[in-house]
């Protein structure tokens, strides 16, 4: 066990049992950023063919139907599939290296909250190739997706419902992870801004995911067990559902938007090579955020006849997170101010996504505005507005991201020049498809049509937008080949690629050995890589004990063995409205093989394993050369 | 697992003193337990009952905070003043009340149709 990490030749089979069964922490995040970029290459794609067909007024590239289908996958994929995992992969990877932990809090727990998470989105996706997607959009409304044929919105339901469960856990693993697994001295007012945003937007998912849990239940019940929760005729309210959505939705987006936040406090005071400006007002803010972002919901149900009363109190209350979200844009400004700045890839993500940000954010002032978000309600002012926050805010920060935590992730290093311009064509592509979007939304494009007449004005407009989104597609197909070229790299094999390092992550030589430290560090102060460099430490950390034997968990195939069985199940739970005789019979079985994994699980005891002094000693030969690390 | 763990054996008073703390504790949670069957029961019986609903609702609804606060407290440990991270733990509960109290607020006062 204690040889998984340096293994060198290992067969095909004996290395993709080791991904199956693995509960280390590095390589979940890797798992997790590349299930991300696959769903988001597809998600991705799907856009790309909406917005062919949008290109040209009167099109008939795809059908109405398939249109719908396309954009409810997009929304999803693209939000539970593409960018949860995404930032998850990042938290996984980099959290526990920045609080000085070897693992997580629960390893078990995070390799299930993977598996939960990618069956589910493969379920969802089979929906394309078993009788057509989901096609209520990615808010799924009641009044439209209860009437929905075929099984399109049972696929949206079980398989949210799967993957949803995987993230909760996650969540509350991360949460465990950064109260107990600090290492000494690490206080909560020295953590990073990374582990701090990764801390709030977790907190968010444990309060955010069970509303959401609740409606898909309901809608679960409703579509395939014949109650009636959100179907008027029979006493119940259709708005029920808006409101659960939402109470869960809003949150949803802190609960991406912060960790993207936390990542840029981490790349802009490195090259701007100065300590982060306002520490303590960035945690405050994050908290902040992640508060108010409970009390907004029903922002996004304006018109639907709340009343003015309901309408004026949220405006207020949504407008009033412009105040913690100013506090985080002015933070970061006034690090990169007066700082000595390097235009590295990451920074360039970093100095594009604040103007962009920003945009996104006024724009969303405008439409806490109630009266006149009546006027741009589901028009394409709404599309542009959440594509500014969102691409701007969120795949920046996973784009730089990956310029600034691959030679921690994977010890190679994504080339600077293909980089840059892979920056430039993506941001100029996003800028020029959604942009002009606002415009569109203002001369009364509504959202989710797929097509239009032509001579009302939007023609060009449509057609600029769509040569972005190719734009787009271009950037990230070049960050494609980026990542392959890696592959044929030098090894990086030191501490501190980027030479202005500041957190903890940055002391630890690469290859991170998979116990990450060989002994757990003694955070001495903020940003410990950085003081240990101002005082002359060559190791850039200071020991908090001895060398030892380390206690490191045990690998396990019964997470994945539990995920097939809710896997299994909801393929009974979806053909039962149909009346087949096998529905029941397989819902008992996967719900079995889940309930006998669990059972196995609680009765047999693993304690894990030791890695002896000798061993760590062995391996720190074989990843550093003679004399280990030092 | 980030700490270096050690397996002692306890010494026979360590065992005696756990021995008795977990009878005193068991014995609580199953006292708990029975008062809160006893207030699930009282609530089914004030509705079997037929009294107006201007006694039902608000005593079914006080019921309901009792319960919570004894789940909370009884079988959540929140009693536990001693326990690992019980700041941490009474700060997450305490701001899962905090939020979810402006949602309840907003649907009896303002949203609701």
């Amino acid at each position: 066990m204690s040889s998984v990490a340096v293994s060198k030749k290992k067969g095909f089979g004996a290395v993709l049992w080791d991904y199956l069964t693995t509960v280390d922490h590095k390589k979940l995040g890797v798992m997790y950023l590349f299930a991300g970029v696959l769903f988001f290459a597809i998600a991705g794609f799907e856009a790309l063919l909406m917005r062919i067909q949008l290109m040209v007024p009167n099109n008939d590239f795809i059908s109405a139907g398939l249109f719908n289908e396309l954009l409810t996958m997009h929304g999803t994929t693209m939000l539970f599939l593409a960018a949860t995992p995404l930032l998850f992969g990042f938290m996984n990877a980099i959290v526990p290296l920045q609080i000085g932990a070897r693992d997580v809090a629960f390893p078990f727990l995070n390799s299930l909250g993977f598996w939960l998470f990618f069956l589910g989105a493969i379920f969802m996706h089979l929906s394309f190739f078993m009788g057509g997607a989901p096609d209520a959009g990615w808010t799924s409304y009641a009044s439209l997706s209860l009437y929905s044929p075929g099984h399109g919105i049972d696929f949206y339901v079980l398989g949210l419902q799967i993957s949803g469960a995987g993230t909760l856990i996650s969540g509350i693993n991360f949460i465990v992870t950064i109260i107990t697994m600090r290492a000494p001295g690490m206080t909560f007012m020295r953590m990073p801004l990374f582990t701090w945003t990764t801390l709030i937007s977790s907190s968010l998912i444990l309060f955010a995911f069970p509303p959401l849990t609740v409606g898909l239940f309901f809608m679960l019940v409703d579509r395939m067990f014949g109650a009636n929760f959100f179907d008027h005729t029979m006493g119940g309210n259709t708005i029920i559902w808006e409101h659960l959505f939402w109470i869960f939705g809003h949150p949803e987006v802190y609960i991406l938007v912060l960790p993207a936040f936390g990542l840029f406090s981490e790349i802009i005071p490195v090259f701007a090579r100065k300590r982060l400006f306002g520490y303590s007002s960035m945690v405050f803010a994050t908290i902040l955020i992640g508060f108010l972002g409970f009390m907004v919901w029903a922002h996004h149900m304006f018109t639907v006849g709340m009343g003015p009363t309901a309408n004026a109190i949220f405006a207020i209350a949504t407008m009033a997170i412009a105040v913690p979200t100013g506090m985080k844009v002015f933070n970061w400004i006034l690090t990169i101010w007066g700082g000595s700045i390097k235009v590295t890839v990451p920074m360039l993500y970093a100095l594009g996504f604040i103007p962009s940000f920003v945009a996104g954010g006024v724009t969303g002032v405008m439409m806490a505005t109630a009266p006149l978000d009546y006027q741009l309600h589901d028009s394409y002012f709404i599309v542009a507005h959440f594509h500014y926050v969102i691409v701007g805010g969120i795949v920046t920060a996973i784009f730089g991201s990956m310029h600034y935590y691959w030679p921690i992730m994977f010890n190679r290093t994504l080339s600077e020049k293909l980089g840059v311009l892979t920056f430039w064509v993506f941001f100029i592509g996003f800028h020029l498809t959604f942009f002009l979007q606002h415009f569109l939304g203002l001369m009364g494009m509504p959202r989710r049509v797929f097509t239009f007449q032509a001579d009302q004005g939007w023609d060009l407009f449509n057609y600029i937008s769509s040569i972005g989104a190719i734009m787009m597609a271009v950037g990230v197909v070049l960050l494609v080949i980026n990542v392959l070229l890696s592959i044929k790299t030098p090894p990086v094999n030191r501490r501190d690629y980027w030479g202005d390092g500041r957190s903890l992550e940055w002391s630890i030589q690469l290859p991170v050995p998979f116990y990450n430290f060989k002994q757990t560090p003694l955070v001495r102060g903020f940003d410990p890589c950085w003081l240990e460099k101002q005082e002359g430490n060559k190791e850039m950390m200071t020991y908090a004990e001895p060398l030892g034997d380390i206690h490191m968990p045990n690998n396990s195939i019964l997470p994945l063995i539990m995920s097939i069985g809710l896997f299994i199940a909801a393929f009974g739970a979806l053909y039962h409205p149909d009346g087949v005789s096998w529905s029941v019979p397989v819902i008992v079985i996967g719900l079995g093989i889940t309930v006998l994994a669990m059972i196995t699980r609680s009765v047999k005891d693993d304690h894990g394993f030791h890695v002896h002094v000798e061993e760590v000693i062995a391996t720190e030969e074989r990843l550093y050369g003679k004399g280990g690390n030092k | 697992m980030g700490h270096h763990t050690e397996v002692q054996a306890k010494t026979k008073a360590q065992y005696e003193y756990d021995r008795h703390h977990n009878a005193v504790h068991m014995k609580k949670q199953v006292v708990n337990f029975a008062i809160m069957i006893f207030l699930t029961f009282l609530a089914f019986a004030v509705v079997v009952a037929d009294f107006s609903p201007y006694l039902i609702k608000p005593f079914i609804l006080l019921l309901a905070g009792i319960q919570v606060v004894l789940q909370l407290y009884s079988f959540m440990h929140m009693d536990d003043k001693n326990g690992h991270h019980i700041g941490v733990i009474s700060t997450y509960v305490w701001s899962g009340a905090m939020i979810i109290f402006p949602v309840f607020l907003a649907f009896v006062t303002v949203v609701w149709w």
